[in-house]
């Protein structure tokens, strides 16, 4: 499903990503952890070219992402993205932040955008606050509207960057229950977090990045309880600590 | 002569409140073409200014920072007298529409830029993700935000700059000042300038309540 290869990533004199290779398969949902700075949300947003990945390439669903005659608002689409900052707009109501694309990009009337974007609100269990403000919702009930406006328009891949770093503790186990029954529902996820008991019952593989390359990777067995590199241990180690 | 004969002369109000009328008029439809043409303008810089083109944008913040430091006064007499001796002369009303036009331009383009930089990367990048293009995102996005946060200093900036239209009084335009001035001097009494303030009152004062609504209209729930 994503096939990236040799990632480079320049901001001026930092060299954030150094090469990075990733395949994800279809159906698969991938973990990544690593210390900050180390260049796994920059890697996120290369991938639906948030970020413009200095070199290499990256294709997503057969479709080569960095070639120019791409049309990459077709493109991303297919490529769901949910932020740490939910990025909910705050001028519209949920069912407005998730219909909106629906109709400007899908090309949907009204009435079957409101339809499709009732049942994406449905599936992350808010239906009832469709006419709520992103301001009259908790951050884990923004934080799932977020994802019902990437679900809606029935992406092959989602990403997520830390979607759940900036809820308070009792507000996490919902996010994660949604993330969780899309993963069931079968589709192709890559999910920066440090939620590391999401990460062991729901990925199919964790990867490690430190200084802007892939240190390690396994299932989460391997990566969380025999980790090899003595980078990841420490890593392990100090987030398991806090956890 | 008293006070009241002074100021409040009935007869000579009666008399010139014909020619204040008419200046209201002459007030009500330049201030109207200021704000519209004005703000459009503006509205029109600051979005051509987000497009980043840099030579396009040195070029937006020179004229708008010339405009925003010349005195509106300057600029009318300079385009009534100046511009004839390049061969077209704009009549006091078109000198006086295009002088106050260009300032609001100039104060209207900064409050909108100042709004569309307000708004968060966040809001740019969950809309591009979502596979909307720059113009939709500012469409639909990022300018309708914007806009609930200028409301407020674009109101006052507006209501400052449309008072300006006294102005036109020194190129020989007949709206409320001008009209009220002619009027003192042939009458000897400042009577009419009463009729005059009158006249701004009855303009302005619903504008700014105006302004006020418009704010807590488009003050969404937070």
């Amino acid at each position: 499903m994503i096939q990236a290869r040799a990632i480079h990533k320049h901001f001026g004199a930092l060299h954030v990503l150094r090469g990075v290779d990733l395949a994800v398969a279809e159906r698969e949902l991938v973990f990544v952890i690593g210390p900050s700075g180390s260049g796994k949300s920059t890697l996120l947003r290369c991938l639906n070219r948030l970020e413009e990945p200095s070199s290499g390439s990256i294709v997503i669903d057969g479709i080569d992402l960095l070639d120019k005659r791409t049309d990459i608002n077709r493109v991303r689409q297919r490529i769901g993205m949910v932020f740490q900052s939910f990025n909910l707009y705050p001028h519209m109501t949920a069912l407005g932040n998730v219909t909106l694309a629906v109709r400007k990009v899908g090309g949907k009337s009204r009435a079957e955008a409101d339809a499709i974007g009732l049942a994406a609100l449905e599936r992350v269990g808010l239906a009832d606050r469709a006419d709520h403000h992103p301001a009259q919702l908790s951050g884990g009930q923004q934080q799932r509207v977020a994802i019902a406006r990437a679900v809606a328009l029935e992406p092959r891949v989602m990403l997520f960057d830390e979607p759940t770093s900036a809820l308070d503790p009792e507000l996490v186990g919902g996010v994660l229950k949604v993330m969780r029954e899309l993963r069931e529902s079968g589709m192709t996820m890559v999910v920066v977090s440090h939620e590391m008991g999401f990460a062991r019952s729901a990925a199919d593989r964790v990867i490690f990045m430190a200084d802007g390359a892939i240190v390690e990777q396994g299932t989460p067995e391997a990566v969380f309880g025999a980790p090899v590199e003595a980078r990841t241990r420490a890593f392990i180690g100090q987030i398991q600590r806090h956890a | 002569m008293s006070f009241l004969d002074t100021f409040f002369n009935a007869a000579v109000m009666a008399r010139y409140a014909p020619d204040i009328l008419r200046g209201l008029l002459v007030t009500i439809r330049l201030a109207a073409l200021v704000v519209v043409t004005g703000l459009g303008t503006g509205l029109a810089l600051a979005l051509l200014r987000s497009l980043g083109i840099r030579p396009l944008n040195w070029a937006i913040v020179f004229v708008v920072d010339a405009f925003r430091a010349l005195p509106p006064l300057i600029i009318i007499v300079l385009i009534y007298f100046g511009l004839p001796g390049a061969g077209w002369a704009p009549s006091p009303f078109v000198s006086t529409w295009v002088s106050l036009a260009l300032v609001l331009m100039a104060f209207a383009e900064e409050i909108f830029w100042a709004g569309l930089t307000a708004i968060p990367a966040g809001q740019w990048e969950a809309a591009r993700s979502t596979g909307l293009g720059f113009g939709q995102t500012l469409a639909h996005v990022v300018l309708p935000q914007a806009l609930r946060l200028t409301i407020p200093p674009l109101t006052n900036r507006t209501i400052a700059i449309t008072k300006g239209t006294a102005l036109g009084s020194v190129v020989a335009l007949s709206e409320i000042l001008g009209a009220a001035s002619s009027a003192v001097s042939n009458s000897y009494n400042p009577s009419p300038l009463t009729l005059g303030t009158a006249a701004y009152l009855v303009l302005f004062i619903p504008v700014v309540a105006f302004g006020r609504w418009v704010e807590t209209r488009f003050a969404w729930k937070r």
